[in-house]
């Protein structure tokens, strides 16, 4: 719809030098209503009517063409959308856009004109807290059964009632014949959510003709456990870090865990000793790998049904790198590891033995990786379906909010490691990895580019972790027993996960639990871009391009 | 193979049919004169055995269902995959197809969307078949218990014969409750399936209460399918 390149001269106006708040209070002009600044951006209060307005002037004329975020909660008085902004170029330029709705009539105007991503984002905010978009194309539930009563995260939801959801609403979809009257050449298919080819429980409603895709659409929400009630009900210190673990659940925990970590210690302003970033950015790095691997191996698997070959390398080379999180965390698969200030505890005795474990893998590591050269990026097969298929031009994917290595295989350069840095990789020399292939090859490049580049940077943090002065092996800070941020304190912030831009929204409110607390999942962006990519493809292609994607259902749903 | 070897040929004179002659007739139907009764004798003895012969043969050759739900899956994965290598114990067939499976694993969360179509795989699965619940939300919804869309434990929704507990489990545990499932079914053990009325369509939508009332006034004395008089029976 409004893909259109923003004004070139006007972001090129804006990028030499970064926007404060004032600035954009004086763009906006009449817009804003007030002013409700969160920790790390300023926000903006608009009219619910005027939401359009306000973005299409922020996206064209300040360069903020990435929606990473959708907030929706409740208040005593009113209903809250807020759009969390950022820029591509400069991830650190960011902004709230806070739409507030009466509580008697929760209607705001819809922002997926602007950006494409705001259509599912605005779904979710319906169907959890139960506000409506006025002129969204398609407002239904998105994580919960067409039949769910009530919106579980409002106010006056209530908990104890069951959900009674008689079998004949669970009828089978395909049982009367779906042939269409008008066209008969269609035929739709149900992928999913039992289906080997969708990386778990996803449903995918494809129409097909003839052998190509005429229309799919990702059916999510078979995996929604309530990821965000269960952080709501859970105090800061110390029973929300399990949780991350469970987003992103392939080996990928120590990432997510740094989400929830690097959310609250801004929001809480809680140091972290250097010697704990020096191991929390090994420990990441090497769930990097680890998740990485698997989405080589699946997707080799998805291609060519290689089961017996390439699957079973990455799963040896995981093998390997799990067992080295085993000895540093103590877990195979949710470490629970960080905690608030730092980590829970230093790296395994004898040292030298664990770092010998890890300079013996990152050793082995080149000769693996030529062998996935070999097997999978050089094999023909593999070449024929996935160059030039499952394309997603640049805007497209900045337009959908894509991030990680989806967007990098789209030549969007956007790494939160590098552009808004955290942990210890500003002070470590490594590169981003970008290929501006824009289609399932690139993609598949990016991350094993991505592999390189994390043992590049677990190498520097064990040189700089063996020369560690004894003394000064500081693990964490100290936090007290018992957090209560300030009252109305809001938060976004987020990091580089495997898949893409994980963030995190906090609001407090005085107690020891947060009052809010949204997940941004980068595969939940990624996903929608399938449609897009997939629409006119051939089957396998599409099956190609959902594995390019790399999506995991316990963050696509939380 | 020999070549003065004739086709094979019942010799029914060493078949005891005097019980079926006198009920069917004679010579009237010799289904029950397989070469494997004929190998093994053909006291009723012999059917007990066979099948104890396959309870063994189930229990040693499992095909599992390729069924991944979330994280439990991923240690699932590598329970199939090399170092764990589930084969060994013969039961790392995975089959993508329900119709093709004897035993699903059922590996993560189960919420009220994916509920009703898990029991659809299931209800798909040939007899016999069994279900392995891996780590705690197959047990009680685990982490997730509390969570307003998260269905309590598997055994809600499909009869499970052996809980795995973790969070996720190890691959061993995945192991080691595979091969109690594999002992269980070789001694016939498995536990029995059951259909919970509230489970059959033509009730959905009543209470159970009023399904156990309208069962009871249902069943008509004079026309049980049960007999109890053995000595009559054929």
């Amino acid at each position: 719809m409004s893909l259109e390149e923003p004004e070139p001269d006007a972001t090129e106006l804006v990028a030499d030098e970064p926007l404060d708040g004032d600035d954009i209070e004086a763009l906006l002009g009449d817009h804003v209503l007030s002013r409700d600044d969160h920790v790390n951006a300023p926000g903006f209060v608009i009219r619910p009517d005027e939401v359009q307005d306000v973005l299409f002037r922020l996206r064209d004329e300040a360069g903020f063409d990435h929606l990473s975020c959708v907030t929706a909660q409740e208040y005593e008085d009113r209903y809250e959308s807020i759009y969390h902004l950022k820029q591509y170029d400069d991830p650190t330029q960011r902004i709230s856009v806070v739409v507030p709705t009466s509580k008697q009539h929760p209607v705001s105007q819809t922002a997926e004109p602007v950006y494409r991503t705001a259509d599912w984002h605005e779904r979710e905010a319906y169907d959890l807290v139960g506000i409506e978009y006025e002129e969204h194309p398609d407002l239904r539930r998105i994580l919960l059964p067409e039949t769910w009563q009530g919106h579980p995260l409002a106010m006056d939801y209530d908990q104890d009632r069951p959900q009674i959801v008689p079998l004949r609403e669970h009828a089978n979809p395909l049982q009367e014949d779906h042939k269409a009257e008008d066209d008969t050449d269609t035929m739709f298919v149900n992928i999913g959510p039992h289906h080997p080819a969708t990386h778990g429980v996803l449903h995918l409603k494809t129409t097909l003709d003839g052998e190509q895709v005429a229309d799919v659409e990702p059916d999510i929400g078979y995996l929604h456990r309530c990821e965000e009630q269960m952080a709501q009900n859970s105090n800061y210190r110390y029973q929300i870090m399990p949780y991350p673990d469970r987003w992103d659940y392939i080996s990928a925990g120590l990432l997510n865990e740094w989400a929830y970590a690097r959310a609250i210690e801004e929001m809480a302003d809680i140091d972290v000793p250097e010697y704990a970033q020096v191991i929390r950015t090994m420990g990441a790095e090497l769930c990097r790998i680890a998740a990485h691997l698997l989405a080589l191996g699946t997707f080799a698997l998805d291609i060519y049904g290689d089961f017996t070959a390439t699957f079973m390398y990455s799963i040896r080379d995981r093998e390997k790198v799990q067992s080295i999180l085993e000895d540093l965390t103590g877990q195979r698969l949710m470490f629970n590891y960080f905690r608030l200030g730092g980590v829970v505890w230093d790296l395994p005795e004898p040292r030298e033995e664990f770092f010998d474990k890890i300079r013996n893998y990152l050793d082995e590591l080149p000769a693996g990786l030529e062998e996935y050269h070999d097997l999978v990026t050089g094999n023909e097969i593999l070449q024929a379906r996935t160059v030039n298929t499952g394309v997603l031009p640049k805007d497209v994917a900045k337009s959908y909010g894509a991030t990680g290595p989806v967007a990098r295989g789209s030549g969007v350069d956007y790494d939160l490691r590098r552009d808004d840095p955290y942990g210890y990789y500003d002070e470590l020399d490594w590169d981003v990895a970008v290929e501006d292939g824009c289609d399932n090859y690139s993609r598949l490049l990016v991350r094993m580019r991505e592999v390189e580049e994390s043992a590049k940077i677990i190498e520097q943090c064990v040189d700089l972790l063996e020369d560690w002065p004894e003394d000064e092996r500081n693990i964490q800070s100290n936090v007290p027993r018992t957090l209560r941020p300030d009252d109305d304190t809001e938060i976004y912030s987020a990091v580089e996960g495997a898949k893409g831009e994980l963030g995190i929204y906090m609001r407090a409110d005085g107690t020891e639990q947060p009052a809010r607390f949204k997940i941004r999942s980068p595969c939940f962006s990624n996903l929608q871009t399938l449609p897009e990519m997939s629409n006119g493809e051939y089957v396998p292609d599409m099956i190609a391009s959902l594995g390019s994607l790399d999506i995991v259902l316990g963050e696509v749903d939380r | 193979m020999s070549s003065e070897q004739t086709p094979f040929e019942t010799d029914t004179s060493k078949v005891q049919t005097a019980t079926q002659d006198a009920r069917l007739g004679e010579a009237l139907d010799d289904r029950f004169n397989s070469k494997l009764r004929e190998a093994f004798g053909s006291s009723p003895f012999i059917l007990t055995k066979f099948d104890k012969f396959m309870n063994w043969v189930r229990g040693s050759s499992m095909f599992m269902l390729q069924f991944g739900i979330a994280c439990c899956s991923i240690e699932m994965m590598h329970t199939y995959a090399v170092k764990h290598d589930l084969d060994r114990f013969g039961a790392g067939v995975p089959r993508a197809s329900p119709r093709q499976a004897d035993v699903i694993i059922v590996p993560g969360t189960i919420v009220s969307k994916f509920a009703p179509r898990m029991k659809r795989v299931y209800d798909q699965m040939p007899e016999p078949k069994f279900v392995i619940g891996m780590g705690s939300c197959t047990i009680s919804g685990g982490p997730f218990q509390e969570g307003y869309n998260v269905v309590k434990g598997a055994e809600e929704v499909i009869p499970v014969d052996i809980h795995i507990p973790g969070c996720p489990p190890r691959p061993e545990a995945l192991v080691y409750g595979v091969a109690k499932l594999q002992e269980r079914v070789a001694n016939g053990e498995s536990s029995p399936v059951v259909v919970k009325p509230y489970e059959l369509e033509e009730f959905g939508d009543l209470d159970r209460d009023e399904v156990v009332e309208k069962l009871a006034a249902q069943i008509d004395e004079d026309d049980l399918v049960m007999r109890y008089n053995w000595a009559d029976s054929p």
